[in-house]
C-alpha cells in the first residue's frame, strides 16, 4: 500500500495538509470518486428510482440497483438480500421493530448479547425487551478484551429468540469472527443471529455466507461511502416472512381504504424515498476499497495498532484497553492519568490531530472497564506510523500542561 | 479573550479545585451529568435567608467543567439567590477569560445549568 498515493485521493488532506486524522470509527474521510459520483448523480441524472419512463429516471434505476448488487457481491449475500437504509442505526432499529412485530415475542423470551455493543444494537434491544417482557442477558469479556464465547453459549437457552453480536468493537477494536458455534447453538435454540458490521465492514473481508449470520447490518461512512446511507442484510427466507416496520409508498403491492400488502423484499423495506445518491456513491467506496484490498487494508491497521500499542504503553500514566493486535480492526483506546480524555482530545485537535473522547456510544462498555471515557484513536487507510507519533507527542503535550 | 485554552489559572482550579468537598446535610443537593464526556458532579447549597451561605462540589470531570466548578462555587458563596438567578451564561465564559469552542460548551455551562436547575427548586 502507497499511503502517500492514496492520501492524494481524500480532497480533505489538500484543505488541510496538517490534518492527522485518527477518528476514521466515527466516519471516515472521502476519496473524491465517491464525491464525484455524489455530483454526478444530482448533476446529471437525478430522478427518483423505479417509478419514472424516462431517461434520467431509468439512469437512477440502473445505477441503484447495480449499487444494490456490489453490495451484495461485496459481503457474500444474494441482492434480493440487501436493503438500503439511512445508516447502521436505521437498519437495526428498523430490524429489531420488525422482528418484535413478525414474532409476537412473550414476556420471558431472551435475547442474548455482549458487554461490548455499540447503543446503535443495544438500545433497539432495550426498546423490545421492554414492549414485550423480555429478558436481556449479556455475555462478559475476557482479560484480552475479546468476547467470552464460552460464557455467551452458556447465556443461550430454548428461550433466546436473538443473538446480537458486534463483528468489531468500536472502543477496544476486538475482532468477533469467530462465531460458528454461537451461530449453531443459536438456530439450534431457533433464535436469529445478529450481526454489528458497522466497524468491521470495509475494514476487513466479510462474508456473511460463511458467517452463517442471519442480520448484518452497518454504514457506508465508516467506509469511505456518504453519510445517510446504510444497509440492513437478511436471508431471503427470513425476509420473506418479516413485516415491515415502516411503511409508505413504493413497497405495496395493492392497497385498499382498509389495508394493504407488502411486496417482496427488498422493496417491502424500503418505504419512502431512499438516499439514492448514497446508494449510488456507496458502490464506489466499495469499489474503491477493493481496489485498495481488503486484506491489504487490515493487514496495514493491525500494524498500526500494534506500533500504537507498543508506543502508547511505554508512556507513563497510560493504559491502553485493547487486546491482540492480530485481532484488532485498527482501533486503540486508552487514557492517560491526570488528564480528562475531553482535554487530551482538545489538545491532540490543536496540533491537528483527530481523535476521540468520551464513551464512543458504548456506555456499558466502560462501566466495564471502570472509566468515565477514554481517548480513542481509531486508523484507517490514509494513516502512518508517524501519525501515531504526532498523537504520542500530544499526550506527552497534554501531561505537560498538567503536571501538578 | 485568549485563544489558548488550558491558561494557568484553569489548569491551576483543575489540580487544586476551590470548594471541592461533599456537604454535610445540605439544602440542596443537585446532581449534574454529562454521560457523552463522563462528567459527573453533585452541586452542594446551604441556602438562608435567600442567602447560598455555602457552596461545595463533588465529583469528576475534564478540566473545563472542574475549572467552572471551582470558580462559580468560589463566586456564589454569600450571594443572595436573587443575583444568582441573575448569573448569565455570558457571565460564566467572561470568568473563564478563554475562547470555549463549540464542543466544549456543555463542559462549561454543566455546573452552570445545575446551579440554576436547584435555585429554581426553591420555590
Amino acid at each position: 500500500m502507497n499511503i502517500d498515493e492514496i492520501k492524494t485521493h481524500f480532497p480533505q488532506f489538500e484543505a488541510n495538509k496538517e490534518l492527522v486524522y485518527l477518528d476514521t470509527a466515527a466516519t471516515s474521510l472521502t476519496p473524491q470518486i465517491v464525491i464525484d459520483e455524489l455530483h454526478d448523480y444530482y448533476k446529471n441524472f437525478r430522478a427518483n428510482v423505479h417509478r419514472g419512463l424516462y431517461k434520467e429516471a431509468e439512469e437512477a434505476t440502473k445505477k441503484y440497483e447495480e449499487a444494490r448488487r456490489a453490495v451484495a457481491d461485496f459481503i457474500g449475500a444474494k441482492e434480493d438480500e440487501i436493503i438500503f437504509c439511512a445508516g447502521a442505526t436505521h437498519a437495526s432499529n428498523m430490524l429489531f421493530s420488525a422482528l418484535a412485530d413478525t414474532h409476537r415475542y412473550t414476556e420471558g423470551d431472551e435475547i442474548v448479547t455482549t458487554v461490548m455493543e455499540h447503543h446503535a444494537m443495544l438500545l433497539p434491544l432495550q426498546k423490545i425487551a421492554k414492549e414485550k417482557g423480555m429478558k436481556i442477558k449479556t455475555a462478559p469479556m475476557f482479560e484480552d478484551f475479546s468476547i467470552n464465547h464460552l460464557e455467551l453459549e452458556n447465556l443461550m437457552s430454548t428461550r433466546t429468540k436473538i443473538v446480537a453480536v458486534t463483528l468489531a468493537s468500536n472502543v477496544l477494536g476486538t475482532i468477533n469472527n469467530d462465531l460458528h458455534a454461537i451461530v449453531e447453538k443459536a438456530h439450534k435454540a431457533g433464535a436469529v443471529v445478529v450481526l454489528d458490521g458497522t466497524a468491521a465492514v470495509g475494514h476487513m473481508k466479510v462474508d456473511v455466507f460463511s458467517l452463517g449470520v442471519d442480520y448484518m447490518f452497518f454504514s457506508g461512512h465508516k467506509m469511505c461511502g456518504p453519510t445517510g446511507i446504510g444497509i440492513l442484510f437478511g436471508k431471503r427466507k427470513l425476509l420473506e416472512d418479516l413485516e415491515p416496520s415502516y411503511v409508505g409508498g413504493g413497497m405495496v403491492e395493492d392497497v385498499t381504504e382498509d389495508g394493504a400488502t407488502w411486496r417482496e423484499a427488498p422493496e417491502r423495506f424500503e418505504a419512502g424515498t431512499q438516499h439514492i445518491a448514497g446508494a449510488i456513491a456507496l458502490q464506489k467506496a466499495i469499489f474503491y476499497v477493493e481496489h485498495v484490498g481488503l486484506e491489504d487494508i487490515e493487514n496495514h491497521c493491525r500494524k498500526l495498532v500494534q506500533y500504537a500499542k507498543n508506543k502508547l504503553e511505554k508512556l507513563e500514566g497510560v493504559t491502553v484497553y485493547t487486546g491482540k493486535p492480530e485481532n484488532n480492526i485498527g482501533i486503540v483506546s486508552f487514557t492517560v492519568e491526570g488528564v480528562h480524555p475531553h482535554d487530551v482530545a482538545q489538545i491532540a485537535g490543536k496540533q491537528n490531530v483527530a481523535v476521540r473522547a468520551g464513551h464512543h456510544c458504548a456506555l456499558p462498555l466502560h462501566k466495564k472497564l471502570d472509566v468515565p471515557a477514554t481517548v480513542r484513536a481509531s486508523f484507517y487507510i490514509y494513516n502512518t506510523e508517524k501519525d501515531i507519533d504526532a498523537l504520542v507527542a500530544c499526550i506527552e503535550e497534554a501531561k505537560k500542561v498538567f503536571q501538578k | 479573550m485568549s485563544e489558548e485554552i488550558y491558561k494557568q489559572n484553569i489548569i491551576d482550579h483543575y489540580n487544586h479545585p476551590r470548594n471541592k468537598a461533599k456537604m454535610f446535610e445540605p439544602d440542596i443537593e443537585q446532581v449534574a451529568k454529562n454521560p457523552s464526556c463522563g462528567d459527573s458532579y453533585i452541586l452542594y447549597l446551604r441556602v438562608t435567608d435567600e442567602t447560598i451561605q455555602d457552596a461545595t462540589f463533588s465529583g469528576v470531570g475534564c478540566a473545563i467543567s472542574t475549572a467552572v466548578s471551582s470558580m462559580l462555587t468560589e463566586k456564589i458563596k454569600g450571594m443572595s439567590v436573587q443575583d444568582a438567578k441573575k448569573i448569565t451564561k455570558d457571565d460564566i465564559f467572561e470568568m473563564l477569560k478563554i475562547e470555549i469552542s463549540i464542543g466544549r460548551e456543555k463542559c462549561a455551562l454543566l455546573l452552570f445549568n445545575a446551579l440554576h436547575d436547584a435555585l429554581n427548586s426553591l420555590e
